[in-house]
């Protein structure tokens, strides 16, 4: 059932990428070079409306909390992502996108993949040296949301108020910075 | 299905996307099954990595060190590799073939090696492109593992959430990001 989920998920997933051209390295550099706002306006509205309908789920508990899953915070996240986007902008593709934009045919997705292989394998090569250093010492408590997410194991940094009341006005902010952003798109 | 989605209608869709992924199951993360294709390889190579430990959590554990963390479930994955989160991420790939199949626009050869933009910069030199996109590739997933997170997990599912970590995640990113694509794109021509 959970293999069959799996199939349906991420071919959707992969469908919804392509179509909204995120797998496409010329919108993600022309986005990151602040030409071209068409794929942030996508990103933006994503997170803001799934983040809206989830709390409102959540809070009239038709959504199990225990699907939640909050990663932890330490500085490698902020060290992670910085490297994450020197290679984003070089290449144009995320791992997400690269395996979709491999699906729709185009072959430096390929050896994307391939440098992607191998600069995780180097970081599981790496991992005992710096485990322990400072790199994952817990900020704010580790794993920690803004918004209260009725899930234990995570604690939540403002839990005096209804969770709707602070992921709401996040959410409705991405969206209105999503319809803020300038439409013009200026390659395709 | 219309060929070409509005930023709305895109939106609309990969929300709820997110949002089925979460209510149904989990939320959604690409990067880890990187680090399970390298593991299920390596193991072949070199049959020790994983054995079963009747004493780990998972009762698998590895004698590399990122594999055997938090009680072995990574290593539970590359022993049993064929789970959810492996045929998510292959799906993916089936995903981005279905749409171009369905499409009506074909991909031009040119841009299957490398973007415009690219070649407006560099030329259209694909030994070029495939050396820098192949350590662009190296970087990307050498972060995300660093940061337990890719663009999926961190930026979209955290953020989705209100995590934390999605945010700062999200701040490190954008940071570089920004400015080399900026600097390494910079076009000669003023005008463009």
């Amino acid at each position: 059932m959970n293999i069959l989920l799996a199939i349906i998920l991420g071919t959707a997933f992969g469908f919804a990428l392509d179509r909204a051209k995120a797998s496409n390295p010329q919108k993600i550099i022309n986005m990151l070079r602040l030409k071209d706002f068409h794929l942030m306006k996508v990103i933006l509205f994503a997170i803001g409306f799934s983040s809206l309908i989830l709390f409102i789920l959540l809070a009239l508990n038709v959504i199990d909390a225990s699907h939640l899953s909050i990663k932890k915070t330490y500085p490698g996240v902020i060290i992670g992502g910085a490297i994450l986007g020197i290679g984003f902008a070089i290449g144009g593709y995320c791992p997400g996108t690269s395996l979709v934009a491999a699906g729709r045919g185009r072959k430096d997705a390929i050896v994307f993949i391939l440098g992607g292989l191998l600069g995780a394998f180097f970081y599981m090569l790496i991992f005992g040296i710096i485990k322990d250093t400072t790199l994952f010492d817990p900020i704010a408590g580790g794993a920690v949301s803004i918004a209260e997410t009725t899930n234990s194991k995570f604690p939540a940094l403002i839990n005096n108020l209804p969770s709707l009341f602070i992921a709401g006005p996040f959410a409705l902010i991405f969206m209105a910075v999503a319809f803020l952003l300038p439409n013009k798109t200026e390659s395709d | 299905m219309k060929q070409n989605l509005s930023w709305l209608q895109g939106g609309i869709f990969l929300g709820a996307v997110f949002l089925a992924a979460v209510w149904i199951i989990k939320p959604v993360g690409v990067s880890t099954e990187f680090v399970i294709i390298n593991g299920v390889v390596w193991n072949i190579f070199s049959p020790g990595l994983i054995t079963q430990n009747e004493g780990a959590e998972t009762a698998y554990s590895s004698t590399n060190a990122y594999l055997n963390k938090g009680g072995g479930t990574l290593a539970e994955s590359v022993a049993n590799p064929l789970n959810y989160g492996i045929v998510f991420v292959l799906s993916m790939i089936l995903g981005g073939f279905l749409s171009g199949l369905f499409s009506k626009k074909k991909l031009p050869d040119n841009d299957k090696l490398s973007p415009v933009v690219w070649r407006e910069r560099f030329g259209s030199n694909p030994k070029k492109r495939l050396m820098f996109v192949f350590m662009a590739g190296f970087f990307v997933l050498f972060g995300a593992r660093l940061a337990d997170g890719c663009t999926s997990g961190h930026m979209m599912s955290g953020m989705m959430q209100t995590s934390l970590s999605g945010y700062l995640f999200a701040a490190g990113a954008f940071a570089t990001a920004i400015p080399v694509a900026i600097l390494l794109f910079k076009s000669k021509n003023p005008k463009t």
